[in-house]
């Protein structure tokens, strides 16, 4: 049975790891193959960049080889898929190779798009590439005072983010003691601070007592640089000094250019994790339509299930378990506490009190990660 | 009645329903319509305060078997 990744970032790399492990004895005796195509020969750690952008990780902090972090069975081809011709159970790539699979999985991801809000690319710093997460960085360290807002397209990756910038960003101005001298100004698409109820509950009181100011209902529209001024579609306008943006998300590319999801998001079946229509296309992480958190630990639980399910397939010729949509999401409250939201599609996140031990935890999650990757925590 | 696009956004607690349509409308045509499901009664207060602000169109809500079915035209 030929088992075909396509993507190698976190979904793809712990699913492939996940895989080579469960059909070891399958992988050596050649009644199963593994293959991972992937863009690029690094992978990247992208909850690093957060931290870059405030000085508090450097670029190499992010990287490892690809190769370094699979398992002995996969065999890695850093040449990316460009067309995908699911009629015929095969993709061609960039290299001009055509890879025929019996199981296929779709684990792309998805790339910021800020250029879907006129002047928002040109006007506003964000951290969701390595480049743009450097430039934030110099710029924050330049700014001397002034009026930052905050402000966010939709759908993005980690919904926490918004929340995390701004508190990290209060604590990184009053380090450099200039945080009276700092308006920061939070703004949100939804009717509360965060779309996770009990988070928007705990969350703007502390806003309230770190003197961060807030605007709901605000959606972007557009930016007018020369003037400083970011407008809302629901009609509110608000000024700048420093705009930051966690811009809204689409799917990549090539999913978009094959026509397999609107927006570059594949039809996904939320238990199954099948593309709509092919039972032998599965599809993870935030290349899916599903309407969960696009974030690492949403893609970590799938990849489980689904090496579950695709190791089932070769040795009992059928899944056997439906996947519950957990997601566990670290929040960091600034440099020195934090506290996490867990759910699925049945049980609504209960987050607790901030502590400075959970924000060490995330600490040492930003280095046990690799092990993660691996398939091994 | 033209026919609607489904939203299915039931068991999302986060980005949450009205997040799901707010991403999905961005890809819709003006005069579209669309029809968001959700397992959260506060969408039913939530998505057509959101409608009205922005100016699309609310178009019914209602409930059956502890679903929120949410009816609505892309104006603009």
């Amino acid at each position: 049975m030929k088992i075909l990744v396509v993507g190698g970032g976190m979904g793809g790399t712990i699913l492939s790891n996940n895989l080579a492990r469960r059909l070891a004895p399958e992988l050596r005796s050649g009644k199963a193959q593994l293959t991972m195509l992937t863009a690029s020969d690094k992978h990247m750690y992208q909850p690093g960049l957060l931290y870059l952008a405030l000085g508090r990780m450097t670029p190499d902090e992010l990287y490892r080889d690809q190769a370094s972090l699979l398992e002995p069975g996969i065999e890695l081809q850093v040449d990316p898929v460009e067309t995908f011709e699911l009629d015929k159970n095969q993709v061609k790539t960039k290299g001009g190779k055509t890879h025929a699979y019996d199981i296929l999985v779709i684990a792309t991801g998805s790339r910021p798009a800020p250029e879907m809000i006129p002047g928002l690319a040109e006007n506003a710093e964000q951290f969701y590439t390595e480049q743009t997460a450097v430039k934030m960085f110099k710029r924050l360290q330049a700014f001397q005072g002034g009026r930052v807002v905050i402000a966010m397209g939709v759908p993005h990756k980690c919904p926490m983010a918004p929340l995390e910038i701004t508190f990290m960003l209060h604590d990184y101005f009053k380090d450099r003691g200039i945080r009276d001298k700092v308006q920061l100004h939070y703004t949100y698409p939804v009717g509360r601070v965060h779309s996770l109820e009990p988070v928007a509950k705990w969350a703007q009181p502390e806003f309230d007592r770190l003197g961060v100011t807030y605007e709901t209902l605000f959606n972007l529209k557009e930016v007018d640089g020369k003037n400083q001024v970011v407008k809302s579609e629901e009609g509110g306008e608000a000024k700048y000094d420093l705009l930051i943006t966690i811009p809204a998300h689409k799917g990549m590319e090539v999913i978009e250019k094959n026509k397999l999801g609107q927006g570059g998001f594949i039809p996904t079946n939320k238990t199954k994790l099948t593309m709509e229509g092919h039972p032998n296309v599965y599809v993870i992480g935030d290349t899916t339509n599903i309407p969960i958190s696009k974030a690492g630990s949403t893609v970590h639980y799938q990849a489980e299930t689904l090496g579950e399910n695709i190791a089932a397939i070769v040795k009992l010729g059928q899944p056997v378990r439906e996947h519950d949509g957990k997601v566990f999401c670290f929040i960091e409250v600034g440099k020195d506490r934090a506290t996490y939201a867990q759910f699925d599609y049945t049980t609504p996140p209960d987050p607790k009190p901030p502590t400075k031990a959970v924000h060490w935890f995330k600490m040492a999650y930003n280095k046990l990660y690799w092990t993660t990757a691996r398939g091994l925590l | 009645m033209s026919e609607r696009t489904v939203i299915d956004a039931r068991g999302s607690f986060c980005p949450g329903p009205l997040m799901e349509l707010i991403a999905r409308l961005k890809y819709g045509a003006v005069g579209e319509e669309f029809e968001v499901l959700s397992s959260d009664k506060g969408s039913a207060n939530d998505i057509p305060e959101w409608l009205k602000k922005v100016g699309h169109q609310h178009i019914e809500t209602r409930e059956e078997a502890g679903v929120w079915h949410i009816a609505l035209k892309k104006m603009k």
